[in-house]
C-alpha cells in the first residue's frame, strides 16, 4: 500500500434546477496513493467526469459540491480559500481534457500557452519560459520544439495538441495528473501513443495518475486499480486485476462482457450489450441504481444499503449479494468441485 | 494571405463605384431644380437655361456621371452651387467637426460599455445584470437629441460645467463642446456594445478552454484579459463598424441640437437646395466610410483569429 495523495470522502455533487435540485453523485469514495495510477470507469452519465473535477472544486455554475472531505496531502480541497485553491490548481493537480480540439485557446500560439502556465505557475521569466516548454514539449514528445511551439492549435493533428495539453498539465511538476477521457477523441494509433507518454510520465515524475475512461481496455492496460462508477454511485474498486479477472458487481461484470474482443481466426462472436439505458439522474434513488438491468437483482436491491463491503485485498463492492451470485472470490472450478458442499 | 487582402481591397473598389452610381441616380431622379431653387420663384427660362448650361445640367446623364466619376478620382470634387466654394475645402471644414464628435462619442461608449458588458457577463441573470440591462434599454431607447437636451439643460444651463452648444477653438475649446454630444451619441451606441460583448463574453467563458484555464489556477482577471476578450471581441467590433458607418452624416439632429457645424448640417442643406455635386460627394464620401470600415473589420479578423488567415496551414 503506497502512502495516501488523495483521499475522496462521501462526495455528492446536485445541479440546481428550476425546481430543486438534481443529485448526480452520491456519496462516492476513493483514494488516490503516491504515484499510483487509478481509474475512473463508468459510462456516460454516470458521474465519473464531474466527480474527478471536484478534487479542483472545478463546478460548472449551477453544480454544488458536498462531502465529508477532499483531502489532498493531509489538506482537505473542501475548506481551501480562493488563494490557496490557486495554489492547489497551480501546483498539486494538472488536468488532460477529452476533447484537445477546444481545450486549447483558438487565437493564440501553442508555446505561449504553455509559457504562460510556467510563468504563472512557476513564476519563471519570459526568456526562462520559453526555454523550458521547448524542454516540456520534448519529454511529451514533440520533435521541433522551437518551431512547434509557433504553431497555433489548429495547425496542430489531435495527438500532436493532447501532447501540448499534457506539457501544460506537468509543467508546474504536479502530484497528481487528472486525464478526463484524455484519449476518447483520438483515434487508436494517436491513443495508444498518449497512453504510453503518460505511463512514462508517472515513471519518469512519480505522480500520481486519475485516469478517467469509459473503456475499460484502456484502464486495464494502464491502471494499478480501478474504481467503477455507475448512476452517480461507486460500484466496486480495487487492484485492477482482481476487478478484471474476478469482478464482485454484476454490473462491473456486465461491462466486461461487453467489450468487444478479437477471437480465433474465423469465428465471430456476438457480445451481448447490457439491456437497457443507463439511468435517468432524476430516478434514481436510494438503493442500486443498476437494479433494472441487473440479471441478479431482486426487489431487495431497490433499498439495499450501498456502502463499499470488503471482498478482497483492497477490494471492495456495493453488491451485498455477491455470494449468491458469484463464485467466492479466490475460487476455482477444481476448488469449488474439492470443497464442502 | 496577399491574395485574400488584394481579393477584398478589389470587392471594396468595386463597392464603391456602385455607390457612385447610386448616390448619382438617387438625386438626379429626386424632382427639383436647383437652379430654380437658387434663383428663387422670379427667375426667368431662359435665365435658369443659361445657369444650367454653365453648371453642366444640360449634358446627358451619363455624361454628368463620367464626369462625377472623374472628379471622384482627381480629389477636385468640383464647386458647390450654393455655397460657390469648392467642395473639398466645404468638406474638409465639415468632415472635422462631426468626425470628432464620432470619435468622442464611440470612445465614451467603449469606456462605458466594455466595463459593464465584463461585470453584465460575469454577474449574468443576477440583479447587477438585469440593472445594466434596464439602464442600456433606456439610454438606447432615448432618441439622442433628448439626452442630448437633458443633458445641455443638467451639465450646461444649471451647474455651468459645459457650454451649452456652439463648437469651440482649439483642442481643449473642441473638447469642451464636444463632450455633452458625444455623451448623448455615447448612450446610443451603449446598447449595442454591452449586449453583444455581454452575449460573446459569456459564450467564451462556456468554452472548454477557459475551464482548462481555471483548471492550471489562472487568476479570473488574467483569464479574462488573455483568453476571453480576444476571442469574444470581434462580434462586438462589426457591429459598431454598421453602426459608425450609420452615423457618418446620420448626427445630424445632434449637430442642430448642439450648433455643431459638421457634415450633418452640410448635407442636410445642401439636399434642400438640390446642390447635385455636393450631396453626391457627401454621400459619396460617407459610403466610402462605410466600404473602408467594412474593409477594416474583416483584416481585424484576420489579425485577432488565426484560424480565419486563408491560406496558413500546416500539419
Amino acid at each position: 500500500m503506497t502512502d495516501p495523495l488523495l483521499n475522496v470522502e462521501e462526495l455528492s455533487i446536485a445541479f440546481r434546477q428550476r425546481r430543486g435540485e438534481l443529485t448526480v453523485v452520491r456519496d462516492v469514495s476513493f483514494d488516490v496513493g503516491v504515484g499510483e495510477v487509478v481509474g475512473l470507469v463508468g459510462e456516460s452519465g454516470s458521474g465519473k467526469s464531474v466527480s474527478c473535477r471536484s478534487i479542483l472544486r472545478l463546478m460548472p455554475a449551477h453544480g454544488v459540491m458536498r462531502a465529508r472531505a477532499i483531502e489532498f496531502l493531509g489538506r482537505d480541497v473542501t475548506k481551501l480559500s480562493d488563494r490557496e485553491l490557486r495554489d492547489h490548481r497551480r501546483h498539486n493537480v494538472g488536468m488532460v481534457f477529452q476533447d484537445p480540439y477546444s481545450c486549447l485557446n483558438p487565437t493564440q500560439r501553442v508555446g505561449e500557452q504553455v509559457a504562460e502556465a510556467l510563468r504563472v505557475n512557476a513564476g519563471m521569466s519570459k526568456i526562462d519560459a520559453r526555454a523550458r516548454t521547448i524542454e516540456l514539449f520534448e519529454s511529451v514528445g514533440i520533435d521541433r520544439g522551437a518551431e512547434r511551439q509557433r504553431s497555433y492549435p489548429h495547425e496542430l493533428s489531435g495527438g500532436m495538441r493532447q501532447r501540448v495539453m499534457i506539457a501544460i498539465a506537468i509543467s508546474a511538476g504536479p502530484k497528481l495528473l487528472i486525464g478526463d477521457e484524455p484519449t476518447t477523441a483520438l483515434d487508436v494509433t494517436t491513443q495508444a501513443q498518449i497512453l504510453a507518454l503518460m505511463s512514462r510520465l508517472r515513471d519518469d515524475t512519480g505522480m500520481a495518475v486519475l485516469l478517467v475512461s469509459h473503456d475499460f481496455g484502456v484502464v486495464a492496460q494502464v491502471c494499478d486499480r480501478v474504481v467503477v462508477m455507475y448512476g452517480g454511485r461507486v460500484m466496486e474498486s480495487g487492484p485492477v486485476t482482481q476487478v478484471c479477472t474476478e469482478p464482485q458487481h454484476p454490473y462491473t461484470r456486465a461491462l466486461l462482457e461487453s467489450i468487444p474482443r478479437l477471437e480465433a481466426a474465423g469465428r465471430r462472436v456476438r457480445r451481448e450489450g447490457i439491456p437497457g439505458q443507463p439511468p435517468n439522474p432524476a430516478d434514481v434513488g436510494e438503493g442500486c441504481p443498476f437494479a433494472d438491468r441487473c440479471a441478479h437483482a431482486s426487489a431487495r436491491c431497490s433499498s439495499v444499503d450501498m456502502s463499499l463491503r470488503p471482498v478482497g485485498p483492497s477490494h471492495v463492492t456495493a453488491c451485498p449479494f455477491v455470494g449468491e451470485w458469484s463464485d467466492p472470490p479466490g475460487a476455482t472450478e477444481s476448488s469449488r468441485v474439492g470443497g464442502p458442499s | 494571405m496577399t491574395g485574400y487582402v488584394a481579393r477584398r481591397v478589389g470587392v471594396s473598389l468595386i463597392q464603391l463605384v456602385l455607390l457612385s452610381f447610386f448616390a448619382f441616380s438617387l438625386i438626379h431622379f429626386v424632382p427639383g431644380n436647383p437652379v430654380a431653387t437658387m434663383l428663387g420663384p422670379r427667375a426667368t427660362p431662359s435665365e435658369i437655361r443659361q445657369i444650367s448650361d454653365s453648371l453642366g445640367l444640360n449634358q446627358p446623364l451619363a455624361k454628368q456621371f463620367g464626369l462625377f466619376l472623374g472628379h471622384l478620382v482627381t480629389g477636385h470634387f468640383g464647386t458647390s452651387f450654393t455655397f460657390s466654394q469648392s467642395i473639398s475645402s466645404l468638406i474638409a471644414q465639415r468632415a472635422v467637426p462631426s468626425l470628432a464628435l464620432i470619435a468622442y462619442g464611440l470612445i465614451v461608449a467603449l469606456v462605458l460599455g466594455v466595463p459593464l458588458a465584463v461585470a453584465s457577463a460575469l454577474r449574468a441573470e443576477r440583479p447587477l445584470d438585469h440593472g445594466i440591462r434596464v439602464f442600456t434599454t433606456i439610454s438606447f431607447a432615448m432618441p439622442t437629441f433628448w439626452s442630448g437636451l437633458i443633458l445641455a439643460v443638467v451639465f450646461a444651463l444649471k451647474l455651468h460645467w459645459l457650454p451649452v452648444s456652439g463648437y469651440g477653438s482649439g483642442f481643449f475649446g473642441v473638447v469642451q463642446s464636444l463632450t455633452l454630444p458625444a455623451i448623448a451619441l455615447g448612450l446610443s451606441l451603449l446598447a449595442v456594445i454591452v449586449r453583444t460583448l455581454r452575449t460573446s463574453i459569456r459564450h467564451v467563458l462556456s468554452l472548454e478552454y477557459i475551464e482548462a484555464a481555471n483548471a492550471r489556477g489562472l487568476s479570473t482577471r488574467r483569464i479574462l484579459t488573455r483568453h476571453v476578450m480576444r476571442n469574444a471581441v470581434m462580434p462586438t467590433i462589426t457591429v459598431l463598424a454598421v453602426n459608425v458607418g450609420f452615423l457618418i452624416g446620420g448626427t445630424v439632429v445632434l449637430e442642430q441640437v448642439f450648433q455643431i457645424p459638421g457634415l450633418g448640417t452640410l448635407l442636410f442643406q445642401a439636399v434642400e437646395q438640390r446642390d447635385y455635386p455636393l450631396v453626391e460627394t457627401i454621400a459619396v464620401l460617407a459610403g466610402a466610410v462605410v466600404v473602408f470600415l467594412n474593409l477594416a473589420t474583416d483584416l481585424m479578423q484576420v489579425v485577432l483569429d488565426p484560424r480565419v488567415r486563408p491560406g496558413v496551414r500546416s500539419e
